[in-house]
């Protein structure tokens, strides 16, 4: 009979080593710590970049497709706009829109996940069948559509990362449910006579969260390359400078075959962003998921 | 092989073709602003198209009535009429259709004969600089988006290597034989560029799989009977890791078909690649919700059906389901 | 035929070095089977593999010789050791469960077996397999199925069918029948017992069960925390065990006959094998235990003909 000392699910519980106890295991691992400081950097750039961008972003301050000089680091546009500035201020809407969308998806995820490994059985299982429906649909073709019907904003791409998004969550987060719904304490605590909302919330989601937790950091990743993608055909909202709008405009001008700078710089942004997510998330998922072998 | 697996799995892709359908019917109609109007009433639609459509269509009936009517419309290939063609969805799309399967056949296949080729190497010298040198191109290609690859990729390749910028084939009427030699060059050359954006995004995928699945195969009893029996090494490897190693492969190139479609919608668009990518942002861009309906719904069936044949290879590759 | 000298295998463990294997020897001679007995990680294992050069990673033979048919194959080519392997010694795994390959065929498995070491044509090695076949009680006629299609005990026939398959001069069975349920054990056990008489072959028979060891052994070879500790006939074992261990072992074993008792068993567990301190390794465990116990080693030492045993006070627990 396991007893609650030595959970089997998770091989570590923030509740029980505390936060110094998670940094130790965490700094472990010299990736995890370069994606983090990698991540730190692009978060304190979407709080501090408005502050600190030499030029307005929408402001025409210097003559069109320039290559980088003293003046404008990076460069400018085709309307002439400093690229440095533009990219320090889309650093927070590219950030937003993904964080955004990795939340809906994780609170979507978890329920279903909750439900369908709580409720075995035809519930379950319909729930299940209808998360490898969405998970066969190719992603992208359908996040067009919906973006094309939802409007070209920020909002639609939330809206439809999000609906794309949810299914990884859900079948983690389902297999978690049912590891630890074979724990002894739940079971006791289902045979007192406790009610199915209060054994899921205060039993299984505590245990279920770190993972949950490490899972939506990947998620966050795949959603800033998502809305990077849809902002690039065309999706967002024009008027919002975001990394991604950023490369449309270059695609559209023309300016990709001559404008090297205007090309990379956004480009780079994405790619480093999406691997310091990548990578703290990863590092998180070999701490939390019992599942990750150790290498 | 088992035929109660065959049956099961034409099943479920049955009942997903018959989710997404409903699915696309009630997109167009559950959201805001009325886009289901948008489907049919074109610019520039003449008058007996319009009428033409509504009673195809079924526009004023009620809403159960509009749904068979879909469905009857879709199974027989009546996509609905294209704003900026006037012409049948259907026939458009097929031929773009055709196109994207030329440049996703060739990626994949190359994408895979790498993945599972650098995926050996990987798993065999585990922990070596080789292996180190795979995981880190394949994260960091990994967070590229797919069209920014393709973006460095078409400025590389037009100024350095002289390549073509975009288009399939060259518009020059000295080619206009396709099977002529000339012609499969020019091909080749307008679709190197592509290709390899696509095979750059698709390979860091079988290389982890075949890699991960490697390993684990490594760790089965089975190795250890077979290392005793003093067999050589090349036949191990042959023999018991890679034809145990290789099963999950089958399917995961069938799940990674999504995948690949979505690299071929942004590949085709940069490098103005005239398949059903290109059509789909060309269809995004003019707002023609006929033309991008069809090439939803097209792209989710063929990727189901892929689906499903991956799930009989498979069943058909493992003993334990084929001898069921 | 098959000689261990003063074999010490150690694991590199995160921990530290794991002392699996700190010292063993034995011998295993033609026709003999030898049972090699202890608990679970006391390093039986380790030895078997050590034997056929087939340990995993991490773990490394820091000294010793192993010697068969009079030359020594711990140091030998690799390319010699695979001539060995199957030939001259063969495995019977334990947990038959995973032990063959899923996508290949029992008669693919067997054959390449054979192949890899005669040149023989494909009916020479199907009328083999049909034979080894009816040795070990299964339909030739399956021999074109796959593993999963047969049950656990088939499937231990298969393994050992498939072991025999180029007439080996030793056969390594690692815990053989551990993996089975009672009666198909009894029924592997008969096997076993009907093949040896049959092809007089020699065993090196490791278990941690002692009832299987009494049936089939003609020695056995007691070890605990990677040591031997006692060394002889079973039947001398079994009447006059020597070593403290040994003797709480067989107490151990629960009666069918006289009166009821409670079920004796030994307090304790297994020392840390990270870090070995010099005493006998059972001192913390042993009743008899006295201070020279707790500071010096016991060798192993001749106490009959083909009797060893480590203990200090052997004699002195003797006269009890």
């Amino acid at each position: 009979m396991q007893t609650t000392s030595h959970l089997p699910v998770s091989r570590w519980t923030a509740y029980k080593k505390g936060w110094t106890g998670f940094w130790k295991e965490y700094s472990r691992n010299r990736i995890g710590v370069v994606g983090l400081a990698l991540l730190t950097f692009f978060v304190l750039m979407g709080l501090l970049g408005p502050s600190v961008a030499p030029y307005d972003p929408v402001a025409a301050v210097g003559d069109i497709l320039q290559p980088p000089t003293a003046l404008h680091l990076l460069g400018t546009n085709e309307v002439g706009q400093d690229i440095l500035s533009q990219l320090l201020y889309g650093a927070q809407p590219s950030l937003i829109v993904g964080f955004a969308a990795a939340g809906i998806s994780a609170v979507v995820g978890s329920l279903v996940g909750l439900m369908a490994g709580y409720y075995e059985g035809y519930a379950g299982d319909l729930l299940m069948r209808f998360t490898d429906v969405f998970l066969v649909i190719p992603a992208l073709p359908l996040m067009v559509v919906l973006g094309a019907i939802l409007g070209p904003t920020l909002f639609s791409i939330v809206i439809a990362i999000a609906l794309v998004g949810w299914t990884g969550t859900a079948r983690l987060v389902r297999s978690q449910t049912l590891s630890v719904k074979q724990l002894a304490f739940v079971e006791s605590s289902k045979a007192s006579g406790a009610r199915d909302y209060y054994v899921i919330f205060s039993h299984i989601v505590p245990n279920v969260i770190p993972v949950i937790f490490a899972q939506t950091v990947l998620v966050i990743a795949n959603s800033i390359l998502s809305a990077a993608v849809l902002t690039f055909l065309g999706l967002g909202n024009p008027s919002t400078i975001t990394w991604g709008q950023m490369l449309e405009f270059a695609f559209t001008s023309g300016a990709v075959t001559t404008a090297w700078w205007y090309v990379m710089s956004p480009g780079l942004c994405i790619m480093f962003v999406v691997l310091s997510f990548s990578l703290v998330g990863y590092s998180l998922d070999a701490i939390f998921n019992p599942r990750t072998k150790k290498a | 092989m088992g035929i109660e697996y065959a049956v099961k799995k034409l099943g479920q892709s049955i009942a997903t073709i018959f989710f997404v359908l409903t699915f696309n019917f009630f997109l167009f109609r559950i959201l805001p602003g009325n886009p289901f109007a948008l489907l049919f009433r074109g610019p520039g639609f003449s008058r007996e198209l319009v009428n033409q459509l509504n009673s195809q269509f079924g526009l004023d009936q009620p809403l159960w009535l509009q749904y068979v009517k879909y469905l009857e419309n879709t199974l027989v290939g009546n996509l609905g009429i294209s704003y900026t063609y006037r012409s049948p969805v259907l026939d458009i799309l097929i031929p773009r259709l055709m196109n994207t399967v030329i440049l996703l056949l060739t990626a994949t296949v190359i994408s895979v004969a790498l993945g599972i080729g650098m995926g050996l190497i990987a798993g065999w010298r585990r922990g070596g600089k080789i292996d180190l040198a795979f995981s880190t191109s394949t994260l960091l290609l990994y967070s590229m988006p797919t069209f920014w690859l393709g973006l460095i990729l078409l400025f590389v390749g037009v100024i350095y290597f002289g390549l073509p910028v975009s288009g399939m084939v060259s518009l020059n009427g000295e080619l206009a034989n396709p099977l002529a030699p000339a012609s499969i060059v020019d091909l080749l050359r307008h679709m190197v560029l592509p290709c390899l954006t696509l095979v750059l995004g698709l390979t860091g995928e079988y290389v982890l799989i075949m890699k991960g699945s490697l390993l684990d195969v490594f760790t089965e009893d089975y190795m250890l009977t077979a290392k005793a029996k003093g067999i050589s090494n090349a036949k191990l490897l042959r023999d018991h890791a890679f034809k145990n190693a290789a099963l999950p492969m089958t399917t995961l190139i069938a799940i990674n078909l999504g995948l690949a479609v979505g690299g071929a919608i942004q590949t085709e668009t940069i490098f103005t690649w005239p398949g059903i990518g290109l059509l789909t942002y060309q269809a995004l861009l003019t707002r023609d919700y006929p033309v991008l309906q069809g090439c939803f719904l097209v792209v989710a069936v063929a990727v189901i059906l892929m689906n499903f044949l991956a799930d009989l290879l498979y069943g058909y590759l493992d003993p334990r389901i084929r001898t069921a | 035929m098959l000689s261990v000298e003063g074999l010490r295998v150690y694991y590199q463990t995160n921990r530290g070095l794991l002392k699996a294997v700190d010292g063993v020897s034995f011998a295993v001679e033609k026709g003999e089977i030898v049972g090699l007995v202890g608990e679970s990680a006391c390093g039986k294992t380790t030895v078997a593999m050590s034997i056929m050069k087939l340990l995993p990673t991490g773990a490394r033979v820091y000294d010793g010789t192993i010697q068969f048919l009079g030359k020594d194959i711990l140091n030998a080519a690799d390319e010699h050791l695979r001539n060995i392997r199957w030939k001259q010694i063969s495995i019977i795994f334990q947990g038959a469960l995973n032990s063959l390959n899923p996508v290949l065929t029992v008669r693919e498995q067997i054959s390449e077996g054979i192949l890899a070491h005669e040149t023989v044509d494909k009916k020479t090695i199907d009328s083999r397999i049909d034979t080894l076949f009816r040795y070990v009680g299964l339909d030739p006629a399956r021999k074109k199925d796959y593993p999963h299609e047969f049950s656990g005990g088939m499937k231990q026939r298969i393994m050992i069918a498939m072991a025999l398959a180029c007439n080996p001069a030793l056969v390594i069975a690692d815990e053989p029948t551990t993996a089975l349920d009672v009666v198909v054990q009894h029924q592997i056990l008969d096997l076993i017992r009907s093949l040896r008489e049959k092809l007089q072959i020699s065993m090196l028979l490791i278990t941690h069960d002692l009832s299987v060891v009494a049936e089939l052994s003609d020695k056995i070879a007691i070890m605990y925390a990677g040591k031997i500790v006692e060394f002889g006939d079973t039947f001398q074992i079994f009447e006059n065990p020597k070593h403290p261990y040994t003797r709480a072992l067989l107490k151990s074993i629960p009666r069918m006959q006289g009166s009821k008792t409670r079920l004796a068993y030994i307090s304790g567990s297994v020392p840390d094998l990270t870090r070995p301190v010099p005493s006998c390794r059972f001192f913390e465990r042993c009743p008899y235990a006295q201070k020279r116990c707790a500071e010096v080693e016991p060798e192993i030492e001749q106490v009959g003909q083909n009797q060893s045993v480590a203990c200090h006070f052997w004699r002195d627990i003797q006269s009890q």
